[in-house]
């Protein structure tokens, strides 16, 4: 290599690189970022009925945390929040491969119409969906009625199933789980399907049942898979509040037990009723959320991904 | 590559200048637009109540904008931060008007002509602590009461209850002739509070005598009338339709008015209109909460509920305020109170309503005394708010999860939080 010419080259600004990143850095800051780090400095500031802002710290996460006030809404909203998450983790995701599995397979006929069929809520809005099945559940005229009785089950036929305590919250996060099963089960096919046959057909010669192929061939080919529906999962999670908001309101009875951390951040926020919006609680709140989130992200990026081993097909 | 190059050129000229073009054309009209939050009635101020009011003010176009209720506070607080609310701001009563006053959204309003028609009770929920400044003009309040099914009332032959024995002996032949009693759920939590807690409990607390109790610490939630509320509101549980921890607002209204299902609506006056449109067949008429012993003083729950104000923003404030203005004359109350029938105007004026039911709730107004929603004047100014704790406490009793006792005293724990008065009870 001539020295010359690559001092010539160090020398140039490489122009085509802010060129290219111009776009995403620009409408990322613009749009996300810029807002964000707004948040997290509204939140250490507190503001009078007139609307002056002081700072004070820290001060709004210690009171959202020790003020027998707040902390038991937190504290509810956290844990009604990793209830709404397990349940979906560990019954939409494994439906969703279970499905995926099912369609990835040539013996089944009729599978591109199961495929649209399964994902068509996903693009349905959600305000539909919680409108739906607040209808379809509701004990007066609730079609879930007749379809109980019809099987048997007429003591759970009347039943408010969102209205109680006990279970309003499993019978929305199933909802949820209704609605959105369709994204893992796409994600999980379009791994599935680029598997390459011939590492399959060399597992059969070789004597191994369906049964193995799956656990031993295609599964560990997909865990990278596994853990970004995993990630998304818990990402939108923990900024869920459409469903609930539809359904239970802002309130998010009965007695907070559907109150997740997005609906108790609006009516934070926002206020409700006779209680004027608290807007530096509500950062706060969002604060929170945004901590989780993250410590929930850098989890899957050092602890699971940099750890499965990526195969080249 | 060139000619569309141009084309793009004159479709941008024609896309920047095209608001322009329009706006000359509107030229000369100034157009008002009213944040509400009572989307039911938008048909109304759009067919009668701005058409009356044009007839006066041809040159001013006003729009009526409603989302649904519930949205009402969060929308409107953003809208204002943001500076894009409407130029008419519709007034929730008391802290709420107060507080977007404060910070200086809502104009003071002690010089507009024709505010001399409404007396201190009508102004009460919307003037500044002090006094000093009124900023929304009142429209209306609501009674509280029962509405109930004519028709079914005559078929079980039953008779108006006038006392809570009474009243109970009533729902309990409802219940046995297979009519739901009480077409109310607990699932939206306010019903619980106000159509239940606040509608009986001024008959248990006196009126105003308790209510002013509570604001100057004499007497607190979880004794006497306040607590004897809870008691007789737990007592509606099993006069509720089935499921009723799952029964919204709009299935209770459906259950009484369409299906005709239900015998007794325990309600508000604002829903009249919305139950003509709902089922103009249905044959219904009102009783007002019932009395605990035959020959008792009445009390009702006559609520300030709506006014109006103008945006401090608002690049119209002159049209606005002649809205305003035209808003306190008989004209308008006259047209707002049969339009709505179970708005009652809080003008001085004189008023004849064509709508029997609403004719029968006003009445009440002599007969009994009157009050105003306990948790509304100063009490809901804290955290924990005093109304939001009403709601979820009430539906807590009437779902069984707390006792009357557990849910009054959780009440007056939060009031006692923060309110002064209230705590060394």
């Amino acid at each position: 290599m001539n020295p010359a010419r690559h001092v010539h080259n160090k020398q140039r600004f490489p122009f085509h690189i802010l060129v290219f990143l111009a776009p995403a850095v620009i409408i990322y800051t613009l749009f996300m970022t810029y807002p964000l780090v707004d948040s997290l400095r509204l939140s250490l500031y507190t503001s009078d009925q007139y609307g002056n802002e002081t700072f004070i710290g820290l001060d709004n996460y210690r009171k959202l945390m020790t003020d027998p006030l707040w902390e038991p809404r937190l504290k509810g909203a956290i844990l009604n929040n990793i209830e709404f998450f397990a349940i979906h983790m560990f019954v939409q995701n494994p439906i969703g491969l279970l499905l995926a599995a099912l369609l990835s397979s040539p013996f089944i006929r009729g599978r591109a119409i199961y495929r649209t069929l399964i994902f068509t809520p996903t693009v349905l809005s959600v305000v539909l969906i919680g409108f739906i099945w607040s209808i379809i559940l509701s004990p007066l005229w609730g079609i879930s009625g007749d379809f109980l009785t019809s099987i048997g089950l007429e003591q759970y036929a009347k039943k408010p199933w969102l209205g109680l305590e006990s279970t309003a919250l499993p019978t929305l996060s199933l909802v949820s789980v209704w609605q959105w099963v369709g994204i893992p089960m796409m994600l999980f096919l379009a791994a599935l399907i680029a598997i390459p046959d011939e590492l399959i057909e060399a597992a059969r010669v070789d004597g191994a049942t369906a049964w193995g192929v799956f656990w031993r061939i295609k599964f560990p080919l997909i865990l990278p898979t596994v853990g970004i529906v995993g990630v998304l999962t818990f990402v939108g999670n923990f900024n869920a509040f459409d469903l609930i908001y539809t359904t239970q309101k802002v309130n998010a009875g009965p007695n907070f037990s559907t109150d997740i951390l997005g609906t108790f951040f609006y009516r934070t926020f926002f206020g409700q009723q006779l209680q004027p919006g608290n807007p530096t609680m509500g950062a706060t709140i969002a604060g929170v959320m945004f901590l989780i989130i993250l410590a929930g992200v850098l989890l899957y990026m050092f602890g699971w991904q940099r750890r499965v081993a990526q195969v080249e097909l | 590559m060139r000619k569309f190059a141009a084309l793009l050129v004159i479709l941008a000229l024609v896309v920047a200048f095209a608001p322009t073009v329009s706006q000359t054309q509107a030229q000369g009209k100034v157009k008002l637009v009213i944040e509400s939050w009572r989307n039911d009635d938008t048909v109304l101020w759009e067919d009668v109540i701005i058409p009356a009011f044009n007839a006066h003010y041809p040159d001013i176009e006003v729009t009526f904008v409603a989302p649904p209720p519930a949205e009402y506070n969060a929308a409107l607080n953003a809208k204002l931060e943001g500076g894009t609310a409407g130029d008419l701001i519709t007034c929730r009563p008391f802290d709420l008007s107060l507080d977007l006053f404060n910070k200086g959204y809502l104009l003071s309003l002690n010089d507009l002509p024709g505010i001399e028609h409404f007396g201190d009770v009508a102004r009460s929920a919307w003037i500044t602590d002090d006094g000093s400044d009124v900023f929304c003009v009142p429209m209306a309040s609501v009674i509280h009461g029962f509405m109930y099914n004519v028709d079914i009332f005559e078929e079980l032959a039953l008779e108006v209850p006038e006392t809570e024995a009474e009243f109970f002996e009533a729902l309990q032949t409802i219940k046995d002739a297979g009519y739901i009693p009480l077409a109310m759920g607990t699932h939206d939590l306010w019903e619980a509070a106000t159509m239940g807690y606040q509608n009986i409990g001024p008959t248990y607390w006196k009126g105003e005598e308790g209510r002013l109790g509570l604001i100057n610490g004499t007497v607190g939630y979880n004794e006497d009338g306040f607590l004897e509320a809870f008691k007789v509101l737990a007592r509606w549980a099993p006069f509720l339709p089935d499921g009723y921890q799952a029964t919204t607002y709009s299935d209770a209204q459906n259950l009484f008015t369409v299906l005709e299902e239900a015998a007794i609506y325990p309600t508000g006056s604002w829903e009249i209109g919305v139950f003509g449109l709902m089922n103009p067949d249905l044959n219904m008429s009102a009783f007002k909460p019932p009395v605990v012993n035959e020959g008792d003083t009445c009390y009702i729950s006559d609520h300030v509920d709506i006014a109006m104000g103008v945006n401090a923003a608002s690049p119209h404030k002159e049209e606005a305020l002649k809205f305003l203005e035209w808003m306190t004359t008989q004209e308008f109350a006259q047209i707002y109170s049969d339009a709505l029938p179970g708005f009652f105007s809080l003008s001085d004026h004189e008023l004849t309503l064509e709508n029997p039911v609403a004719q029968e709730f006003i009445s009440w107004r002599g007969q009994c005394e009157t009050t105003i929603r306990s948790s509304y004047q100063i009490l809901s100014r804290g955290e924990p708010n005093n109304e939001n704790d009403l709601w979820l406490y009430s539906a807590e009793v009437l779902n069984g999860t707390l006792s009357p006792e557990e849910a009054a005293n959780k009440v007056q724990e939060g009031l006692a939080n923060w309110y002064e008065p209230q705590m060394n009870r």
